[in-house]
Parts: C-alpha cells; sequence; structure tokens
C-alpha cells in the first residue's frame, strides 16, 4: 500500500510562520526540530554548567561552606540529570539525528514529523519543571540514579518531580527512537542500499534499538518508584520486605544502554567529520557497522557491572566481568579505524578536526578506565570513588560533547550559511581541551585514594588535588565565552560559506545552504559513496 | 553533482516518485509495541525476582482464585476472534456487520474490565499488605490500563466505520488494523501475565 503526500498538507509551509518565529512554533521540518533541539539543550547545557561550577567551588574546601548540604545534594543530583536527559541525550540524538538523517537517507523529512515535534516539545516543559522543583520544597537528592531507600526517604514532591520529568524525556526519547528507525529503515531513496548509507545512520540505528528496548524499563521502574513515594508500596522498600537490588538491576538496564545512546551518535558523528577533514575514506566501513551493531548487542547484557558491591552473586560478577570485557573489542575496533582514517591524509587543522581529535584522545582514557573498572578486584577497590566520575566524565565530556562542538564546527556552515570564526574557534578548543584535562584526570588519582564521590565535604589532605581540578572547571566555563561570542559574531557577519565549503561528499552537502524547505531542489541525489574521497582526487589528477 | 542542477522537467517526474511512498505506520506502530512490551518485560522481570529472592513474611495472605482471570482468558481471547472477524467483513465492504462485530469486541473489553474490579473487590489483600500483593496490583493494574485504552479505540473506530460518512472503509484499513495489532498485543500479554502471575 503507499500514501500518497501532499506536499502542502505534510510540510504546512504556508500555515508556518517564517523567520525565527518558526524555532518557536509547533514545525514539522526536520530541520528546524533539530535546531530547537539544539538550542534548547545548550541551554540546559548552560544550567548543567552552572550547577557543575557550583559543585566544583564547594568541592575547593574540604569544609561544607558554600551551600548547605542538602542543597548540595541538589545541586549534584540536577547537574546530572540535567546534564544527562537534557543536553547530551536530546542533542546528540535529537538534534543533530533530526538534521542529519533525512539528508542522509535522501528523503524530505522524517517519517512521522508530527510524532517529531511531539518528542520535541516534551522536552522544554519537563525540563523547566525539573529546574522549577528546586523552588517547592527543594529538588530531589537521591542522585540521578534515584536509588531507593534514599530517593524514598529524602523530602519527597522533589522527588516526584523528578520522576514525572524524567519519565517524560524517556517517553520524547523513545518516540524520537521509533521515528529514527522507521526513517533509516523505510525512509531511504529508491536505489539507496543499506551499507551505502552514511555512518551516522547506522550509529543512529543503533542507538534507536537502544532506545526503544530499555528505556520502556526505565519507565516501568520509575513508576514502581513513584509507587513507592506516593502509595506506601514496598516494592523497593525492605522495611516492606522489597528488594533494592532489584531497582538497581532495572535502573541499568536502561542506564548502561543510555551510556551508548550518548556515546554511539558521537562515534557515528566523529566517522563523518574524520573522513571529510583528512581527505580519505572511512577506513573499514563494514567492520564499523558491525562493531555499532556488537556493541548494541552486547550493550544490553553489562548492565551489572555496576553493582559488583550490590551483593551480586561470583557467577554473575564473572559473566559481567568477561561481556563488558567483550565490549572492548568493538570499540577498540572502531578507535584504530579512526586513526588509520586519519593515518597518511591530508589533515586540515580546524576547529572540527581539534575537537575530533580531542574526542579520540580523552576517549581512549575513558575507554582505558573503563575497562579497568570492568574488573571485580579493581572495582570494589574504587566503586563511588572520584575514579568512577573521572572515567565518566572522560566518555561522556571528553568523549560525546567534545564530538558535539566538533560537529557544530562541522555542520554550522550548513545549517547558517555562514563560516564560524576559525581562531576563535581554536581558542576555544584549547581552553576546553587544558580545562578538561585539568579537571578530571586529578580524579583519578582522588578515586584511587578513595575520596568518596557524591559528598561535599572530604579529608583535608585532598584539597590541593581538588583545588587543580576546580581551577580547571573554571577553565572549561570561561571556555564557552569565546565559543558564544563566536556563534553570535559569525551569524551576524561571518563569511558566506557557499553550498559545501568543506568539499564534503556526503549527501548533505549537495543542497544550498541553508538548505531549502523541501530539502533539495529536485530529485534527492543519490550517494553511493559517501567517503569516496580517495577516488575524487584521483580523477583530479 | 550533476544533481544540483537538474531541469524542471526532471523535476516534475520525479515530484511524481518521491510524492508516494511505503505505508510504514504498521512498522512505526509494531516498533512501538515492541517498546510497550519491554515496560511489561520489565515487570515481569521483577516478579520473578521477587518470587525466587524475597520469600513472603509469615502470616501473609497471598491467595489468587482462578475461575475469574480464566474467564478472562477466554474473553479476550474470543474478542480478538471477532476483532478478525471485523476486519474480514471490513475487507468484503461489509460495514454495517463490521461495526457489529466491532461493538461485540469493545463489549467482550467491557465484562473483561468489570470481571478484573470485581476481583479486585473480592481479593484478601490490599495494594500494601505485602510485595505480592503489591505486584499483583501493578501488574494487572497496569494491564488494565491498556485494555481501557484499547477498548475506547475500538469505540472509536465502531464508530468511524459507520456507514455514512465513517472514515472506516476497505480502502482506508489502517485505523482498524492498527487497533487490531495492539488488541492483539494486550492480549498476548494478558496469557502471559495469567501463566506467571496465577498458574506459577
Amino acid at each position: 500500500m503507499t500514501i500518497s503526500i501532499d506536499p502542502q498538507k505534510t510540510n504546512n509551509e504556508s500555515l508556518q510562520p517564517k523567520g525565527w518565529l518558526r524555532y518557536f512554533s509547533f514545525s514539522l521540518d526536520h530541520k528546524v526540530i533539530g535546531i530547537q533541539y539544539l538550542v534548547c539543550g545548550f541551554l540546559f547545557y548552560l544550567i548543567g554548567g552552572t550547577l557543575a561550577s557550583a559543585i566544583r567551588i564547594e568541592l575547593a574546601s574540604p569544609m561544607s561552606d558554600f551551600m548547605p548540604r542538602d542543597v548540595y545534594n541538589q545541586v549534584l543530583t540536577l547537574h546530572g540529570t540535567i546534564m544527562i536527559f537534557l543536553w547530551i541525550v536530546p542533542v546528540v540524538n535529537g538534534a543533530f539525528g533530526n538534521y542529519l538523517i533525512p539528508f542522509y537517507v535522501g528523503a524530505r523529512d522524517m517519517a512521522f514529523p508530527r510524532l517529531n515535534a511531539v518528542a520535541f516539545w516534551l522536552i522544554p516543559p519537563s525540563g523547566l519543571m525539573l529546574v522549577a522543583s528546586y523552588f517547592v520544597e527543594g529538588a530531589a537528592q537521591a542522585g540521578w540514579t534515584a536509588y531507593p531507600p534514599l530517593s524514598i526517604t529524602t523530602p519527597q514532591s522533589g522527588q516526584i518531580i523528578w520522576i514525572l520529568s524524567v519519565l517524560l524525556l524517556g517517553g520524547s526519547s523513545i518516540f524520537g527512537g521509533i521515528n529514527f528507525i522507521a526513517t533509516i529503515i523505510k525512509l531511504r531513496r529508491p536505489g539507496l542500499k543499506l551499507m551505502q548509507l552514511p555512518m551516522y545512520c547506522w550509529a543512529m540505528l543503533g542507538t534507536s534499538l537502544l532506545v526503544v528496548l530499555s528505556t520502556p524499563v526505565l519507565a516501568g521502574t520509575l513508576i514502581l518508584l513513584s509507587f513507592d513515594i506516593i502509595a506506601n508500596t514496598g516494592f523497593f522498600n525492605p522495611v516492606l520486605g522489597g528488594n533494592v537490588v532489584v531497582y538497581q538491576h532495572l535502573f541499568w538496564f536502561y542506564s548502561h544502554p543510555a551510556v551508548y545512546i550518548m556515546v554511539l551518535p558521537a562515534f557515528g558523528l566523529v566517522s563523518e567529520i574524520l573522513p571529510v577533514h583528512s581527505r580519505k575514506p572511512l577506513f573499514g566501513y563494514t567492520t564499523m557497522v558491525f562493531s555499532i551493531m556488537g556493541i548494541v548487542v552486547l550493550g544490553l547484557v553489562v548492565w551489572a557491572h555496576h553493582m559488583f558491591t550490590s551483593g551480586t552473586p561470583p557467577w554473575m560478577r564473572l559473566f559481567f566481568t568477561i561481556a563488558t570485557a567483550f565490549i572492548a573489542v568493538p570499540t577498540g575496533i572502531k578507535f584504530f579505524n579512526w586513526v588509520a582514517t586519519l593515518w597518511g591524509g591530508k589533515i586540515s587543522i580546524n576547529s572540527a578536526m581539534l575537537f575530533s581529535c580531542g574526542f579520540i584522545i580523552n576517549f581512549v582514557f575513558g575507554g582505558i578506565t573503563g575497562v579497568a573498572l570492568a574488573q571485580v578486584p579493581f572495582d570494589i577497590h574504587v566503586h563511588d570513588t572520584y575514579f568512577v566520575v573521572a572515567h565518566f566524565h572522560y566518555i561522556v565530556y571528553g568523549g560525546t560533547v567534545f564530538i558535539i562542538f566538533s560537529s557544530i564546527y562541522h555542520w554550522f556552515p550548513k545549517v547558517t550559511g555562514k563560516m564560524l570564526n576559525e581562531k576563535l574557534g581554536i581558542l576555544h578548543f584549547i581552553i576546553t581541551f587544558i580545562g578538561f584535562n585539568l579537571c578530571f584526570a586529578p580524579q583519578h588519582w582522588l578515586g584511587l585514594n578513595g575520596m568518596p564521590r557524591r559528598v561535599a565535604e572530604y579529608d583535608p589532605q585532598f584539597q590541593l588535588v581538588n583545588q587543580i581540578s576546580s581551577l580547571g572547571a573554571l577553565l572549561m566555563a570561561i571556555s564557552t565565552i569565546p565559543f558564544l561570542i563566536n556563534v553570535f559574531l559569525s551569524l551576524r557577519n561571518g563569511k558566506d560559506a557557499g553550498n559545501n565549503p568543506w568539499n564534503a561528499l556526503t549527501p548533505e552537502w549537495l543542497t544550498s545552504s541553508p538548505p531549502p524547505v523541501e530539502n533539495w531542489e529536485g530529485e534527492a541525489p543519490l550517494v553511493e559513496e559517501p567517503y569516496g574521497y580517495g577516488k575524487a582526487i584521483s580523477e583530479q589528477k | 553533482m550533476t544533481t544540483l542542477d537538474s531541469s524542471k522537467e526532471i523535476q516534475k517526474n520525479n515530484s511524481e516518485v518521491n510524492e508516494t511512498h511505503e505505508d510504514f505506520r504498521m512498522f512505526g506502530l509494531i516498533t512501538f509495541l515492541i517498546a510497550d512490551g519491554m515496560t511489561f518485560a520489565g515487570f515481569f522481570a521483577a516478579y520473578l525476582t521477587y518470587k525466587a529472592v524475597n520469600p513472603l513474611p509469615d502470616g501473609a495472605i497471598y491467595e489468587l482464585e482462578l475461575p475469574i482471570p480464566t474467564l478472562n482468558t477466554i474473553l479476550l481471547l474470543v474478542s480478538s476472534a471477532t476483532f478478525h472477524k471485523a476486519g474480514k467483513a471490513l475487507l468484503k465492504d461489509k460495514n454495517s456487520e463490521s461495526q457489529k462485530w466491532l461493538f461485540f469486541t469493545a463489549f467482550l473489553g467491557i465484562i473483561f474490565l468489570i470481571c478484573q474490579l470485581f476481583e479486585y473487590f473480592h481479593l484478601p489483600f490490599g495494594l500494601t499488605d505485602n510485595l505480592f500483593a503489591s505486584t499483583f496490583y501493578a501488574l494487572t493494574g497496569f494491564h488494565g490500563l491498556h485494555v481501557t485504552l484499547g477498548t475506547l479505540m475500538i469505540l472509536i473506530i465502531a464508530w468511524q466505520s459507520r456507514i455514512k460518512g465513517g472514515r472506516l472503509t476497505s480502502q482506508n484499513m489502517f485505523p482498524l488494523e492498527a487497533v487490531e495489532l495492539y488488541w492483539h498485543f494486550v492480549d498476548g500479554i494478558w496469557v502471559i501475565l495469567f501463566i506467571i502471575l496465577y498458574l506459577l
């Protein structure tokens, strides 16, 4: 059965507001929705970053003197939740996915444009609700994991708002995932084979599978948790015969895949950026595809490595240690493929490339500590210390956020038609890279020496290292200033980008910048070799 | 790169190709149902873990009677068959027959919900009595919510399959097919739930 589409109806072009106003409307255009995701996510990044700065100011001295302890717990919880659910997941999936996937599959829009708009518009209200929960009795205090019995015994209103907000964000994420799967599988331009798709499509397909399979479990768990809080049931309350470890299993069944939901799209994006700026085909396309799918499958069966100190039986420890160690194989393949892509390439040192290379360096550190943390004897030693904090931030900040910035530098010319200023971009990279490593590298040492995470006070012997870490956080905060100046200056009087400033071969560069509402004048181009750079060069010769 | 400067004639030809595409609404629905099924899978996993790990405290009452849930199972299975009949009738353009079957299916759904409520009121334990009681109500309640939504949707499509001005025709089967798939899904979940909760 086929459906005929009336372009007037599907895009509602005549009804949509024009210019800046469309970004505040229920737009069905995937490009508008992508930008909505990005800007909304960045605003929440600024809020989450402010909270992070507050945490680092508090930790600059061993005593709890900058804010009361319960406020520290709230700041900590909000920081984690905002950064994960409102910045990284929506931006790296929603923003770039919505903007790029229809171009890559040769479509005019996503498979379900209305569902797409609904998915975005769930985010601002739930985010605002989460931030506003601070002003009701105080926000949630149980950390982004909301482990019971802590989440049951802390003040209830904040925790309930937190649950509601995360449920809505999870719903948004599931709707987005359904949309991406349908778009990539079903909406491909005739003649475009799966194995000809740019790597980001594969990354988003894998990510969306994880979203669809694991997010509902988190939703169910949080519903049970809210029953415990509101209705006095005892699912996770040991006093009433419940079992807290069941919560941990169900929670990590979502939240471990969530790490891949945050980092797999970044893998895809870096695989788009590196070939363009090193003028070489992506090394090992097929192995990349199989590694992504391998990570998806393994990612679903490693969750209990977060729970080695929760009384997990030996067989479980053995299984999850081995399964986790196996994830290093596909991840390592991807890492070597990126290095091989760069190897011998005609590399241009620009902001996008620098951030991508920064990603590769940081991600190796995060990956190595990740494999270390999967080993039970080591994990028991550093569990719930700053070592875990350092590892996690090396993956999500050093990994994903670096790629988000890299992608902004890479695709800004396409989205706006203006180039970003390279000098400010490189300044942004240098401050971010130094600040990030200064902030999080010392935390490995803190963790190994036993400084517990999530606590406002610590042993005075750790003060100097904590102050170094806080100095790094200050640099990270400063690094957003050149970025913001750059974006606003370039929007006003950046130099014209032209349609294809990087001479890239992927489909989104084969249309005008910014692209028309229908994505292409006329038929969508059939790009059979999105990474055919070597060929293009040999033909030129 | 030649695609950038395609002439208007090519555009016209291609636009005709591009304006139609395969119907993938069913594909989206199936993806959603997989996600929904995972929610139930989470609940089932929690219940089975409790059953394996957490023994009931002494004196806790947890007894389930079989007659009502067995009746409910039969009701849902029959309703799946009647829904199928409605689809077959609509395919043959027999709208009024299809509508009758749909109303009958919705009626079975309502009977199911009434039986479920009847069971709730006559059970010897309440929501917060013990862990199994809580899990029992959470599982059956979440499923009951699905049945309620399904029944409402069946009533809506039954209204839409009216002969004068109804949207549902043999040319536009999707609403019926979508609700039917959802209904079979809810039915299947009930069978699993019945086995795990009542028979195990």
